[in-house]
């Protein structure tokens, strides 16, 4: 089978999963409950994406907590996303680095 | 930049730079399942989502039916549409129909996650921008990992796997200072994924996110059901 028809199914169920539901629902949710739950659904989602898998993401459970602590760290004082990103990044970096000198 | 298209490129730039590594992995991957750089970064282009991606390829690669295909990207993206219902309730009166159709295509956790925390409504330029930037992060390492193997040393991609995690806290640590309810939400979501991952080893990634996400926002909206004036 071609491998252009795999590609093709991939694409259009992936993109009829995000179309459907943001482009025909209209109407403006009216229920106390789905409402709030909406609004937590983001937060939930990401919690749920970032812990545990957060300490697995560089291959080394010891830098992932160093990056993990320094993203805490600066996101607890509102900096930007950018900066806490990378700065976690630098920081497993840094620590991969003095790792094996201890 | 002042422009909404100009806001939503540099909202997209931390997302794109962690796509970029992401995605690197997922060419090198592609490759090795015989896909041509081409095919791989078509992929990329076509479905800008990682798990979907990583699980296609491989039943490519199983040679597995075209059923199996849209199946598992079904249950694996389903998150998606949670994800464009919530979108939806805040999109601003600009938002035509043609506009949502092309939006759309850029729902994925990391873009929903800064479009769901944008002050007051949604715009379609602002969305393009930030999908703009993520795509040609998306493709570009999908390309560069499927073509050139390894270009940077191992220390350095292995570092950026915490990129987008390092964003996600970003996104959630600040509201759940501010606001109890969302420190409980996060905390019970973090919580029931530990038991997913440490408890329920046969689970999928990408429905145990799903069920933890539903649960603990249900817990939120039962304990701390939001008060009218307090809806954006």
């Amino acid at each position: 089978m071609s491998i252009w028809i795999y590609i093709a199914v991939m694409a259009v169920v992936t993109y009829l999963i995000r179309v459907l539901p943001f482009a025909f629902f209209r109407q403006k949710i009216k229920s106390q409950f789905i409402k709030s739950f909406l609004y937590y659904v983001p937060y939930a989602v990401l919690s749920a994406m970032t812990i545990p898998a957060i300490f697995y993401s560089t291959g080394n459970i010891t830098t992932a907590v160093a990056g993990t602590a320094v993203a805490l760290i600066l996101a607890y004082f509102d900096l930007p996303l950018i900066v806490v990103a990378l700065a976690a990044s630098g920081a497993a970096y840094l620590c991969g680095l003095i790792l094996p000198l201890l | 930049m002042k422009s909404e298209f100009g806001k939503g490129m540099i909202a997209g730039i931390p997302i794109g730079l962690g796509y970029l590594s992401v995605s690197f992995g997922f060419g090198i991957m592609a490759a090795g399942a015989g896909l041509s750089a081409f095919e791989a970064f078509m992929i990329s282009l076509t479905n800008l989502t990682s798990a979907g991606q990583a699980q296609g390829v491989s039943i490519i690669a199983a040679g597995g039916t075209l059923i199996e295909m849209a199946l598992v990207q079904l249950i694996i993206n389903i998150r998606y549409a949670l994800m464009a219902i919530s979108l939806s309730q805040k999109l601003d009166d600009s938002f035509t129909f043609p506009k949502r159709l092309l939006a759309a295509y850029g729902i994925t956790d990391e873009i929903f996650a800064v479009c769901s925390t944008v002050k007051g409504t949604l715009k379609p330029n602002f969305m393009y921008g930030i999908t703009l930037i993520s795509t040609i992060g998306w493709v570009t390492g999908t390309f560069l990992g499927a073509a050139a193997g390894e270009i940077l040393p191992a220390e350095i991609t292995a570092a950026l796997g915490l990129v987008l995690y390092g964003m996600f806290l970003a996104i959630i640590i600040p509201p759940a200072r501010k606001e109890k309810s969302i420190l409980i939400v996060v905390i019970t979501a973090a919580a029931l994924s530990c038991i997913c991952k440490y408890l329920v080893p046969g689970l999928s990634g990408g429905f145990a996110v799903i069920m933890c996400a539903l649960v603990a926002s249900a817990v939120g909206a039962l304990l701390f059901p939001r008060k009218e004036d307090e809806q954006e």
